[in-house]
């Protein structure tokens, strides 16, 4: 009786489990880049391989890899396969971020408009105001796969973004972004980046007006965090003497921070942004470091990565031809562009931010410029996928070519930092993504809809 | 072009080093223990031994300064040098505000601050709060980064201001700022009255913080669970004021206003403050002398706004006269404009006022040594302290004196013969790297052209 009953059971979860395979079976994706030049960034260059993906998952790379009949195939004759780039400090996705950042850019040049919205504030009298804080802002749940930049991000090879929010001193939490999906929580790789903190001060309305009185409040606001979290603990432990903590949605976004991006142009400014994270007691990124070539080493000691701004400083177009620069400003602009191979040298963790560059595909040319004074091909690449991927704990998925990984690629037609390149398609999720045309679009076009296989395409 | 030269500076090969320097023959100023021809020997960075007759250790670095003057660096008790940001002007309590953090160790006014014998200084936060942001001393380490340029030795201070410059935030008319200066951007206290005011609700309130952490102590020293207060960081350095802990700098101008804030700090038993301005000081002198406070002023600066206009330049000598302990400061901020002539602003108070050439060197070097409570290791020339010396050319009271070279901590960190025969050096590499970047501009020129 006893054994019948167990042949029943056995019988009845062979069934079972051949429903599951079988309702799989139904929903597997196959697609393979075939004949393709692989560069994989976490191992050698295969000269002609492919790249096998599975429901958008890599699932083989080799020189032989076994083609399932069902997969859709990408003949790569002559094209090389990259990773997707990365672009490690980003507003993609976060449209109101975008036109935030200009209106700030242009403050000087237009004082009239800017000052009515200044009296929008609120004026603040001190820490306790929290001024110009947004910490329990998270770029994950703002992301838009309605913001056309994506288009032009992925025309340039970029499957991936690190995109933060921007307001205010403590701008939010940032995340990893896809640069595509159907939804905008598919965008969504990790939700929790680090939290954005910008020296930006208020200008004459309130605390704090100077980045000096910006970095007070980071101390004290950290240190209310601090005592916020032993308040709950205490009141955790002995519910009956100890009284409730009000919940506080500033400080919860504090101890939520994996990370804090700080920015640090040069070296006076690293110090004190290395500073400022030791009080805080948390891991910092600095972002910036136009004067990346001296901070290397001290970069490297404290083991602090870097997010490379990759405008490098030129004389200003319309500039007084008479104007006399310092010597000071003609090294800056001269060695700036050395700054990735000194980082590199010196083994700092290094990324690559496209901010301030008139298009995404800028940042290949300003990396060539590095290229050409010596720094290796290699290793600006590693910066714009694994390194940005590593930096920000998502290199298990994210940042090269190899089994498990998300199926974000680039497909170019030659080496990725040759002005003559284009690039070809990309996949991101493992949905390939054409080129769109550069020229701007209808307001409230969400850009070409992506193929998930060939007949689609048709 | 001298900016730019200056600014090449920056880019310089760190000052020579040696074990051991004797400088010989030299009319020294000692400050303290008189003024004779002699020699000073330097060791690790102090001063090993001066006097007429010294002993040169043998492989001594000798430096033959006959027809020469040494005078210890020049302490500036009062300066806004080398800071990226000043003035925490939006509150009128910003002590939780710290111009360390904002140290530039780029700055070239530390370096034209140098140039002239100047080996110390206090760098403030600005007076547009009734009690501002905490100071920094630092020494002249041209080419150290911020934390090696500070001196640690000196006593934490903070920042206080009286009169028209904390009450401007507060009333319209001083807030001349399009579209701010409306009535919920005004700022208490617009009347000298709410500066008072301001002042001593903060130090009520710092008492109140110190006593509830005394109270936490205790009860945690009985055993009780309790959560500790919130730390306050605009409370403690108040804390540490009312402690003895940290000195206070107060910009003061009027004689009124000086006479209510001694009884301020009468009230909370607040002890050696340094008046900054202090123009009308020579009316209260006996009053601030005898709480042992301090004054540290102009030589002949004044009537720059309404509360400057009843000044004297005999103010110090007056102020000195009376008992008071008396250093002269620039106030620069921008550049080391007045800083690097400060041996000048002494000279004159022996024109007004005739103080003796001593008393008159006393008020840029052991004065405000003694202000900033580093009199101990700096201020003069004696056996022991830190090797802080300017080489002058000339009498160091002279208009015509030149600064030859500066030591601090016995490295020479200027030398005028070096700067100048550096400069051509510098040119050429600039007019160097000007012509690689013209080049490369036109290389890039025909992808730059826009189209017509």
């Amino acid at each position: 009786m006893r054994k019948n009953l167990l042949a029943a059971l056995a019988a009845a979860l062979l069934i079972f489990a051949f429903l599951i395979t079988a309702a799989l079976a139904e929903t597997v994706h196959w697609t393979a880049i075939r004949d393709a030049r692989i560069v994989p960034v976490n191992g050698p260059v295969i000269e002609k391989g492919t790249v096998l993906i599975r429901n958008g998952v890599i699932a083989a790379v080799g020189a032989k890899v076994d083609v399932p009949a069902s997969a859709w195939i990408i003949e790569g004759n002559g094209l090389t396969v990259y990773p997707g780039l990365i672009d490690a400090l980003s507003t993609w996705g976060l449209p109101q971020a975008a036109q935030a950042q200009p209106a700030a850019a242009a403050r000087t040049a237009q004082p009239q408009q800017a000052q009515p919205q200044q009296q929008q504030q609120t004026r603040s009298w001190g820490p306790r105001d929290r001024p110009g804080t947004f910490s329990w802002v998270r770029a994950a749940d703002q992301v838009q796969l309605s913001d056309a930049r994506l288009g032009q991000a992925r025309n340039a090879g970029f499957t991936t973004a690190v995109t933060f929010p921007r307001q205010g001193i403590v701008a939010g939490h940032g995340a990893v972004i896809n640069l595509g999906g159907k939804t905008a929580g598919d965008m969504v790789v990790a939700p929790d980046a680090g939290l954005y903190l910008a020296l930006r001060p208020s200008g004459y309305i309130g605390f704090p007006s100077t980045p000096m009185g910006v970095m007070a409040y980071f101390r004290q606001l950290w240190l209310d965090a601090a005592h916020y979290r032993e308040a709950l603990a205490l009141y955790a432990a002995d519910p009956v003497n100890i009284p409730r903590p009000a919940y506080d949605r500033a400080l919860e976004g504090v101890l939520g921070a994996k990370r804090v991006l700080l920015p640090a142009a040069d070296p006076v400014q690293m110090e004190r942004m290395l500073q400022l994270a030791a009080d805080l007691k948390t891991p910092a990124v600095l972002y910036g470091a136009v004067r990346g070539y001296e901070m290397a080493a001290r970069l490297k000691q404290t083991g602090t990565p870097v997010i490379l701004n990759v405008r490098w400083p030129a004389r200003d177009r319309d500039a007084d031809p008479e104007e006399e620069e310092s010597f000071r400003e003609l090294k800056i602009r001269d060695l700036a562009p050395t700054s990735p191979t000194a980082l590199s040298q010196a083994g700092v963790k290094w990324a690559v931010s496209s901010e301030g560059l008139e298009t995404p595909r800028a940042v290949l040319r300003a990396l060539k410029q590095s290229i050409d004074r010596g720094l290796k091909r290699e290793d600006a690449l590693r910066a714009l996928t694994l390194t940005a991927a590593e930096i920000y704990g998502v290199a298990d998925r994210l940042g090269s070519i190899e089994r498990g990984k998300i199926a974000n690629l680039v497909l170019a037609d030659g080496d990725l930092f040759n002005d003559s390149t284009r690039i070809r398609m990309v996949f991101i999720d493992g949905v390939r993504y054409l080129p769109e045309p550069e020229a701007p679009q209808a307001p409230g076009a969400a850009g070409r809809a992506p193929s998930l296989s060939e007949e689609e395409e048709q | 072009m001298r900016h730019a030269i200056l600014t090449a500076m920056l880019l310089a090969a760190p000052p020579v080093s040696a074990e051991v320097t004797v400088i010989q023959n030299a009319t020294i100023y000692t400050v303290t223990k008189g003024t004779f021809r002699g020699s000073i020997v330097i060791r690790d960075g102090k001063i090993a031994d001066v006097g007429e007759k010294v002993m040169t250790p043998a492989g001594a670095r000798v430096i033959d300064a006959t027809g020469k003057h040494v005078i210890p660096g020049i302490i500036d008790a009062h300066t806004h040098i080398a800071l990226d940001s000043i003035n925490e002007s939006s509150v009128s309590v910003s002590s939780m505000v710290n111009v360390a953090e904002m140290l530039n160790p780029e700055s070239i006014s530390i370096y034209q601050a140098l140039a002239g014998g100047v080996t110390v200084c206090n760098s403030m936060h600005g007076s547009a709060n009734s009690i501002g942001g905490q100071n920094v001393v630092f020494k002249m380490r041209w080419g150290a980064d911020a934390r090696g340029l500070i001196y640690d030795k000196a006593k934490p201070s903070i920042k206080m201001a009286l009169g028209e410059n904390p009450k401007r935030q507060g009333s319209p008319q001083g807030l001349q700022i399009p579209g701010l200066s409306s009535p919920q951007n005004l700022r208490y206290p617009g009347t000298r009255l709410g500066v008072e005011d301001v002042i001593r609700d903060a130090f009520t309130r710092a008492r109140a913080y110190q006593r509830e952490w005394k109270d936490y102590e205790a009860r945690k020293a009985r055993g009780e669970k309790h959560l500790p207060p919130r730390r306050d960081l605009e409370l403690e350095p108040l804390v540490e004021v009312l402690e003895g802990k940290r000195l206070v700098h107060a910009h003061c101008y009027r004689a009124d206003e000086i006479l209510m804030l001694i009884r301020v700090f009468d009230d909370f038993n607040i002890r050696g403050v340094t008046f900054q301005h202090v123009l009308e000081g020579y009316k209260v002198a006996k009053e601030i002398a005898e709480r042992g406070h301090y004054a540290s002023t102009f030589s002949d600066w004044w009537s720059y706004k309404v509360e400057a206009y009843d000044a004297i330049p005999y103010n110090a000598a007056i102020m000195h006269r009376k008992g008071v302990l008396v250093s002269l400061n620039s106030d620069d901020a921008g550049g080391a404009e007045l800083m690097r002539r400060l041996n000048t602003e002494a000279a004159k108070v022996v024109k007004y006022g005739g103080l003796s050439e001593n008393e008159a060197l006393a008020m840029i070097t052991i004065n405000p040594a003694r202000q900033l409570a580093i009199d101990q290791w700096v201020g003069s020339i004696e056996a022991g302290k830190d090797a802080d010396l300017v080489i002058y050319d000339k009498h160091p009271l002279s208009s015509y004196a030149r600064v030859e070279k500066v030591f601090i901590d016995g490295r020479q960190y200027f030398d005028r013969d070096e700067d100048l025969s550096r400069r051509p050096k510098f040119e050429a590499e600039k007019e160097g790297l000007r012509k690689k970047m013209t080049d490369q501009q036109k290389q890039a020129a025909p992808q730059n052209r826009r189209p017509s």
